[in-house]
């Protein structure tokens, strides 16, 4: 009696079709390569964040560019997005994908440029993709708790390109910054990406934007999110470098003598 | 844009629990038809408002952040959202996306029912 391996067509019907696009891992960052130039700071063994784990209030934020004029599927939008998704991203600001690309339950690192040329090291965990959307969520410590959700369709005649954000600041000090203005800079960004992305199929269009703001409460039981915030914490990091340099210096193993 | 590929119906079980029978697909494209559903749903005297999943074939992210886009409403008329008839997969999504940390989830219709 031979015994299939392959699984039958019972067991293949019952699994959803969405099982392949959703992260398998749990829901802490796990960083298994460090690409070449990256700060890898607050993303090992951060706990992974919703909306509802944040601080601030939520927004819901959609960035949408038409590219009208061009033959192209929503599919292979999302195709050149996932495989040039840092190209498309303003200067001063880094993105450092796996080696597998944008694929379901990957980390990549993220060293971000902040108000007055401070930086931010953090990262971004893979949620789901499929062939016409992918979702990052961020992990504690990021200035957002959150989703970003990538997408194209097909709507007013043409192919669509969507971001759209559902998220809390994490902690009062990125609210505080955020009120202060963060909120029309993170506008800038994606209206910055997304005139890129246009741009790489030779179109050129006006980005819309829809700002809905799901709740004005703010989670005060979250505001002990600023113990991990990544603002603070890269702040240190970079201070302390002087430090630690001469910490090695001395730690250093003295040559043998003959 | 493509048309919204659910069905949901609504069973108000008492005065203080409505069901929400959910059966298809739920993206971004489902959002009228839950919003619709929630409004049938919620009445003055409503307290819980119960998501059945048995007959879910489809989610993907933009399906979970509507979710989260329904707690909100939910709560802000001091409503519990429930859940029940997840699977193993459904389940996983939902610790994965932290959602199961603010929507009670259960096994049967009779197991959300004794708490609601």
């Amino acid at each position: 009696m031979t015994t299939s391996s392959t699984p039958s067509n019972e067991e293949e019907a019952a699994q959803p079709r969405d099982e392949a696009f959703w992260a398998k891992q749990a829901s802490t960052f796990r960083v298994t390569r460090v690409p070449t130039g990256a700060l890898n700071l607050n993303v090992e063994g951060r706990q992974a964040l919703s909306p509802l784990q944040g601080f601030g209030q939520m927004w819901q934020k959609t960035y949408r560019v038409q590219l009208k004029g061009v033959t192209v599927q929503p599919a292979e939008v999302i195709k050149v997005w996932k495989e040039n998704f840092p190209k498309f991203w303003p200067k001063g600001n880094r993105f450092y994908g796996p080696l597998t690309g944008i694929a379901p339950g990957e980390v990549a690192l993220l060293n971000l440029t902040m108000a007055g040329g401070m930086t931010l090291s953090t990262g971004v965990l893979v949620l789901y993709a499929d062939d016409e959307s992918f979702t990052l969520m961020t992990p504690q410590g990021h200035m957002f708790a959150g989703w970003i959700t990538f997408s194209a369709y097909e709507g007013d005649g043409c192919t669509v390109a969507q971001s759209q954000v559902l998220i809390r600041a994490n902690d009062p000090m990125y609210e505080i910054g955020f009120r202060l203005g963060g909120y029309k800079k993170e506008d800038k960004f994606w209206e910055q990406t997304l005139t890129s992305l246009a741009a790489y199929f030779g179109v050129e269009a006006e980005v819309q934007i829809q700002r809905i703001l799901v709740d004005p409460k703010l989670q005060w039981s979250q505001a002990k999110n600023i113990w991990h915030n990544s603002a603070i914490r890269t702040t240190f990091y970079k201070m302390t470098i002087p430090v630690r340099w001469v910490g090695r210096l001395f730690r250093a193993t003295p040559e043998t003598k003959h | 844009m493509p048309q919204a590929n659910v069905v949901m119906t609504v069973r108000k079980i008492s005065a203080t629990t409505s069901i929400i029978d959910i059966e298809g697909e739920v993206s971004a494209f489902a959002e009228d038809v839950l919003m619709e559903a929630y409004t049938e749903a919620s009445t003055p005297t409503t307290r819980n408002i119960i998501l059945n999943f048995s007959r879910l074939e489809y989610m993907n992210s933009s399906g979970i952040g509507l979710l989260v886009t329904l707690l909100i409403r939910v709560n802000r008329q001091k409503q519990r959202l429930l859940a029940y008839g997840l699977s193993d997969h459904y389940r996983r999504i939902f610790e994965l996306t932290r959602l199961n940390e603010a929507i009670g989830i259960y096994d049967t219709e009779a197991d959300v029912l004794t708490v609601a």
